[in-house]
């Protein structure tokens, strides 16, 4: 049992803080907490952000050497994901579709080919994918998608649509799952391809998220041609693929370290704010919810250390980064939840607004909140702690 | 970092549940509920032979000198069974403190004998009116001559009935309510003056009410320096805190992993009560709860080893996540076994019983919340 890191991991945190430091676009700090926004000024600014961060190969940190990586432990993977945390990068859920979730299948299950067009450019940020698994009839259902990719020749031909796919507008491939066989069950007839974004016969029609953002979109298909090079895998297997590599996703393991940070704020906030005669930090109710929220943070990252324990052993986390998901997201709720009302009337003031606290950082992470859907929501997460984890009989 | 066990703790944390399973059957438990001293002194002995009481006393007065990981590892296996008898009192409330404030001399004279499994311990500071804090400690010791006389009543006091040493809280100056003034006695149990009688408990454990009546002791029997022992008593409810958390992990585990079979076997509607819904995300609730608790407790048990200041905010960061994350475990146990497990004959209220006591102890949620926000600089 050991929850210390060794010099040289520690070096590298110092490395990385540093870096983050020194290297965070001052226009970044200026554009508040931005860590969700999602328009074309930050969208610049988090392009660039991401291909400096694949100039130093910290995108691709963990991944074999011959795929351009540097074979680092998944401490290291940690490391690097708290310090982007706590310091509030522009980095966000590009990278991690693509870095975290995209580019480990292709590892394992992509040709030759495949590897050799994406893992480098990948690696560099210079190549995003968006994920097209969703459709208006298949949300937790995933197996249940109708979108088609008929072979004919070469080609496979596609259509259908997918929905809330998020930064489609922006990806230059979509990760796709479609049906290839119309007569097997459910989960026998799915395929997994790579789609160029510039095809013809593909429409993006923008959604706007809750936040205010364009953020996701709805994806239509119409005979588009995907050459067969772009199959990954084998066709109708799709499904099956899809679930192993699942498995090896990453989960946000920084992110007790981003509440860390909010929470310095939230003390720093209440030791100097006086309401009702008093100081926030002297009300024992405000004082017993912060530290509860503290308490929950330190037992989320001991649970985001034990995903990372199990992988740095070489074991596939099983139902650990499903319990990562579903206590982070549910902790962000209550964090945000809490902070608001430690904030009384004033934490409805949202961002840009004359006295808004922290620049309305928690009322965007309120509003942020019940994207916890995506990726599986809580109860889809429960079912498979419960029978994967437990081994409970299927339902 | 690696939150799995070393290959010795394995050993340790096995060899104790195999002893345990042997030795304390849930049979014994049932009859230690009403026996008058509440534990087998065989067991104690068998205990001893394997150097339990000791696990933490260094070699030179016949422990094992081990760390306090080891000594979570051995409180969360008898969590596990609910193991009844004066371990908990002599070890981490009697050892602890002495190997922490004793002198030489001290040490020369009890330690040894806990690891022999010769000598008792308890601790009693808990008075009417005091909840946690020991500050409120009200209880007069009056110098005389060589002694001091100790008047009043203590509260809680585990295994006071077969203690061979009380460590008892008194106060030699200053007001209730003042950290300055306290003094820590070390009592002969059977000593004149010290009556003992049993108060009733939730789980079931040996907690007394000890009437010390004009008691006198030496002035040499004073664990710390005289009107110093707060700190003392700071460390050792620190200590305290994390051990009962060590004991809830293990009592809450056992709950789970029978709950986990029982929800695979039992069926309903034709079908085993573990594929509803409604059951599985119990126990994911519950397993998450479970994992919380125990790698908050490993951390602080490790930062402890370690002598590191984080150790502090952590073991109060443990204990207001375990108290009530065992106790819903605890819970959710009973509801997803129905009317069999509000059976007496069923094990399952003993761990309902232990977990509940356990988060009651040496502070509450409120109470290391409190602490945490202290820490956190609030
Ligand atoms: C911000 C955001 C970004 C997203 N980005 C993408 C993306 O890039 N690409 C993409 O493909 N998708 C994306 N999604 C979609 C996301 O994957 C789905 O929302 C999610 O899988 C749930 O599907 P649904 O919304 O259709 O809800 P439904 O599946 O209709 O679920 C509705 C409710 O029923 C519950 N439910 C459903 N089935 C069960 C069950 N078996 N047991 C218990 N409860 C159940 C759900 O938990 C939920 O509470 C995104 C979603 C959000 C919010």
């Amino acid at each position: 049992m050991n929850f210390s890191f060794t010099t040289e991991q520690e070096a590298f945190r110092t490395e990385v803080r540093e870096f983050m430091e020194k290297e965070v676009p001052s226009r970044w700090r200026e554009l508040g907490y931005g860590i969700w926004e999602e328009d074309d000024e930050s969208w610049e600014l988090t392009s660039q952000w991401v291909k400096k961060l694949g100039q130093k190969g910290w995108l691709s940190l963990t991944w074999p050497k011959e795929f351009g990586g540097q074979e680092r432990s998944h401490i290291y993977q940690l490391i690097l994901d708290e310090e982007t945390a706590r310091v509030g990068t522009p980095s966000g859920i590009e990278s991690m579709i693509t870095i975290g979730w995209v580019c480990p299948t292709i590892m394992v299950f992509g040709s030759p080919e495949q590897k050799e067009t994406i893992l480098p450019k990948a690696s560099k940020g210079e190549l995003i994918f968006c994920l097209g698994y969703s459709e208006p009839g298949a949300g937790s259902d995933l197996a249940s998608v109708t979108t088609t990719a008929v072979e004919e020749g070469d080609e496979f031909i596609l259509n259908g649509q997918k929905v809330w796919t998020t930064i489609a507008h922006r990806a230059d491939y979509c990760w796709l799952v479609a049906r290839t066989d119309l007569d097997a069950p459910k989960h026998k007839g799915l395929s997994m391809f790579i789609v160029d974004m510039k095809t013809p016969g593909i429409k993006i029609n923008p959604l706007t998220n809750i936040l205010g953002f364009h953020s996701f979109n709805e994806v239509f298909f119409d005979n588009v041609r995907i050459p067969r090079k772009n199959l990954v895998g084998q066709k109708n297997l799709g499904w099956y693929q899809l679930a192993m590599a699942l498995d090896h996703e990453r989960s946000g393991v920084g992110s007790p370290a981003a509440m860390d940070r909010m929470l310095h704020e939230l003390i720093r906030y209440c030791k100097t704010t006086r309401r009702d005669g008093k100081f926030l930090a002297d009300d024992p109710s405000v004082r017993k919810r912060i530290a509860r929220l503290a308490v929950e943070k330190d037992v989320l990252r001991m649970i985001c250390y034990r995903v990372t324990s199990v992988q740095e052993k070489g074991g596939v986390p099983n139902y650990e980064a499903s319990t990562a998901k579903v206590f982070t997201t549910e902790l962000m709720d209550r964090f945000a939840n809490t902070v608001l009302d430690i904030l009384g009337p004033y934490g409805q003031l949202d961002r840009n607004s004359r006295l808004a606290p922290f620049n309305g950082l928690f009322v965007r992470q309120f509003l942020h909140s019940p994207s916890s859907v995506g990726g599986g929501t809580s109860e889809i997460q429960r079912n498979i702690i419960a029978m994967r984890g437990l081994g409970l009989p299927r339902g | 970092m690696d939150l799995d066990l070393t290959r010795d703790q394995k050993i340790l944390f096995n060899s104790a549940k195999e002893f345990l399973k042997k030795e304390c059957s849930t049979s014994l438990l049932r009859e230690m509920k009403d026996d008058a001293n509440g534990y087998p002194p065989k067991m104690w002995k068998k205990m001893a032979e394997l150097g339990w009481p000791g696990v933490m006393i260094p070699e030179e007065f016949g422990g094992m000198a081990g760390n306090f990981i080891d000594l979570v590892l051995l409180l969360e296996a008898m969590g596990e069974v609910n193991c009844p008898g004066p371990f908990f009192s002599t070890v981490v409330l009697g050892a602890l403190p002495v190997m922490n404030a004793g002198t030489p001399e001290q040490k020369k004279e009890i330690l040894p004998k806990i690891a022999d499994g010769a000598m008792i311990m308890a601790y009693a500071m808990n008075e009417a009116g005091i909840h946690y804090d020991a500050s409120f400690v009200a209880m007069p010791a009056k110098a005389d001559g060589d002694a001091y006389i100790l008047n009043g009543t203590k509260l809680f006091v585990e295994n006071a009935h077969i203690a061979d040493l009380i460590l008892c809280v008194a106060r030699t100056e200053g007001v209730p309510g003042s950290k300055d003034g306290l003094t820590l006695f070390m009592v002969d149990g059977k000593s004149k003056g010290v009556r003992t009688s049993m108060l009733t408990t939730l789980a079931f454990d040996k907690q007394c009410e000890v009437v010390f009546d004009d008691a006198r002791v030496d002035k040499d029997r004073i664990l710390g320096r005289p009107g110093k022992a707060f700190e003392i008593i700071e460390t050792l409810t620190e200590q305290a805190a994390l051990a009962k958390c060590a004991e809830m992990v293990g009592s809450a585990q056992r709950a789970f992993d029978q709950t986990v079979a029982y929800a695979k076997e039992r069926k309903q509607f034709d079908k085993p009560i573990g594929s509803f819904q409604a059951i599985q995300h119990h126990m994911a609730n519950m397993i998450m709860d479970m994992d919380g608790a125990r790698f908050m407790t490993y951390r602080a048990a490790w930062e402890m080893t370690r002598d590191l200041p984080s150790a502090s905010m952590s073991a109060s960061m443990a204990k207001a996540w375990t108290g009530n994350a065992t106790h819903k475990i605890a819970l959710l146990a009973h509801q997803i076994h129905g009317a069999i497990a509000f059976c007496e004959e069923l094990d399952l209220h003993l761990h309902y019983r232990r977990t509940k006591a356990g988060s009651l102890s040496f502070g509450d949620e409120d109470y290391h919340l409190e602490k945490v926000a202290r820490h956190l600089g609030l």
